[in-house]
């Protein structure tokens, strides 16, 4: 089956500056903000969106990884034994704004177990949330504050997000593959 | 994502990604070298999580985790609730002096019942080998075994190496980084089951093994290093059986210790303590036959001025509360994995 491509590099590129200036703006500078990516792919999401802001406002932002594993409410569902691939949070996370980073918002489940996550580690001022793609579905109350593209899509269909960093180049597609997409996760 | 799983040390396996398969752990003998590796990592994370603010994390949520213990215990039953809880599972604690044990239940139905009263995940000790055996042929859910007999503790072994990979340096690097290191383990080998489950992970990571002791108290071993070093399991090597301590200790990078057995000595197996402790006691003169970095290792409790002298235990070599830390961090992924296997589905293995 083949897939749709509904995002070219160049367009991420764009989506992922657009993002950084939209977070200066919004919060009024960079001051006590830090960027947490979601394992895998909102990390080096991340830390393209730190060095999109480096460039402009010559301010360099931590920028963090969080691996949601163990927070998951779905153990005995997951097919294959999750992969645990690490959470790095290299700075204090009382009273700083976290942006959260992922590459795919859906159900919403995966951002509540990020933010369960968080809280763990600190109590921040605020989190806000940025992501590549929004494909609609949510099953929890939650939703971004900065949107790469929406895509409409239906539930049964798979976004693909490619970052060079882990896939050897950069693409969103959109599929009816069977099989899911190796995130390691279900995208959430 | 990486998928190649290779079988033995020889090869790093660090990054193959194997899925576990495990309904049970009742000894590492059926646990393969990436699965280890998969342990090692899971094991690394749990660590993390010791050393956040908030010690807990939900993985286990709602999760219920009974501890079955036949034998006396500290530190293993509590290192397994303190693990389960900081998983977020509801932790039961059965200590078989006050419960119907003592009015003659035996062990099938004890382990029926406690399944009936919703026990998902059985972590047991009992002082007969092979007894966690007979409850996972009956537990509907996982049975970890906590120590049986003379037989196996394979969180014990497997706590074990992860100390001795995160304090030898240059050890932690994935893929058989033991390899070569000699790991002498000195004191009653016989009646060990951290001696017996440490004897196949130390063996599948390529460490140079002496075991160490009273001929008495060795008895059987040299036969099992002999059937080895014929091949008899590939991927595991030989190992060295000997009552000279000297031969044992020297250029050792890891000195371990086994407790004196005193409940579980018959008559002329030793002569005495104090000629035990002359003869093959750690203390500072002989751990310094040690190589320099060499670190003290001992799975507790400690006789302490029988097997191991009181200054040697706590000197800057002993790694012995290391090794009581990374035992949560290890039941951790434990319990983590095994909740995670999937239901009996093909290619799964009964323990």
């Amino acid at each position: 089956m083949t897939d749709r491509q509904i995002m070219t590099g160049d367009e991420i590129r764009r989506a992922i500056v657009r993002i950084s200036h939209e977070i200066v703006e919004k919060q009024a500078g960079t001051q006590g903000l830090v960027l947490i990516g979601i394992q895998r792919r909102g990390v080096p999401l991340a830390r393209r969106i730190a060095d999109a802001i480096e460039e402009h406002e010559g301010v360099r932002l931590p920028v963090g990884a969080l691996d949601i594993t163990f927070y998951r409410d779905d153990l005995s569902l997951v097919a294959q034994q999750p992969i645990v691939k690490g959470t790095d949070l290299p700075f204090d996370l009382n009273d700083a704004t976290v942006l959260l980073v992922d590459d795919v918002l859906f159900t919403g489940r995966t951002i509540r177990c990020a933010m369960d996550a968080l809280i763990d580690f600190g109590r921040p001022r605020a989190i806000r949330l940025a992501v590549l793609i929004d494909r609609g579905h949510r099953e929890l109350p939650i939703r971004a504050d900065h949107v790469g593209k929406n895509v409409p899509t239906s539930r049964e269909e798979i976004v693909r997000v490619h970052v060079a960093e882990i896939d050897g180049s950069d693409e969103v597609s959109i599929g009816r593959g069977l099989t899911a997409p190796e995130t390691g996760r279900a995208a959430g | 994502m990486e998928t190649a799983a290779t079988p033995a040390p020889s090869t790093p396996a660090g990054t193959a990604a194997v899925a576990w398969r495990h309904r049970h752990l009742l000894d590492v003998d059926v646990v393969t070298w990436p699965e280890i590796e998969l342990i090692m990592r899971t094991t690394d994370e749990m660590k993390g999580i010791l050393a956040r603010p908030i010690r807990k994390v939900p993985a286990l949520n709602g999760r219920r985790v009974t501890t079955l213990f036949y034998e006396a215990s500290t530190r293993t039953r509590v290192s397994f609730e303190t693990a389960a809880r900081n998983l977020s599972a509801d932790v039961v604690s059965i200590a078989t002096g006050t419960s119907s044990v003592t009015k003659g239940e035996s062990l099938v139905d004890t382990v029926r019942t406690l399944e009936a009263l919703g026990a998902e995940i059985l972590v047991m000790r009992h002082g007969v080998s092979g007894a966690p055996y007979l409850a996972a042929e009956v537990f509907g859910g996982h049975v970890l075994n906590g120590g049986d007999g003379w037989h196996a503790h394979p969180t014990q072994a497997l706590l074990d190496l992860y100390t001795m990979r995160e304090r030898l340096p240059g050890a932690s690097l994935p893929g058989g980084s033991l390899r070569g290191r000699k790991v002498a383990i000195v004191g009653d080998i016989l009646h060990s089951r951290v001696a017996r489950s440490n004897i196949w992970t130390l063996t599948a990571a390529g460490a140079d093994l002496w075991l160490c002791g009273p001929a008495t108290l060795l008895r059987g071993m040299d036969r099992w290093a002999t059937a080895w070093d014929g091949g008899a399991i590939p991927g595991h090597g030989r190992f060295n059986v000997t009552s000279d301590i000297e031969a044992a200790l020297r250029d050792a990078d890891v000195v371990m210790g086994l407790r004196i057995q005193r409940e579980r000595m018959q008559g002329g197996l030793l002569p005495s303590l104090r000629e035990y402790a002359a003869r093959f006691q750690l203390n500072a003169e002989r751990v310094s036959l040690a190589r320099p970095e060499a670190i003290v290792m001992h799975p507790g409790p400690m006789n302490e001025g029988v097997e191991i002298a009181p200054d040697v235990a706590v000197s800057g070599r002993s790694v012995i509360t290391d090794q009581v830390a990374n035992g949560v961090a290890v039941r951790m992924a434990l319990l983590y994995l095994l909740a995670g296997a999937r239901e009996a589905a093909p290619g799964e293995v009964a323990r």
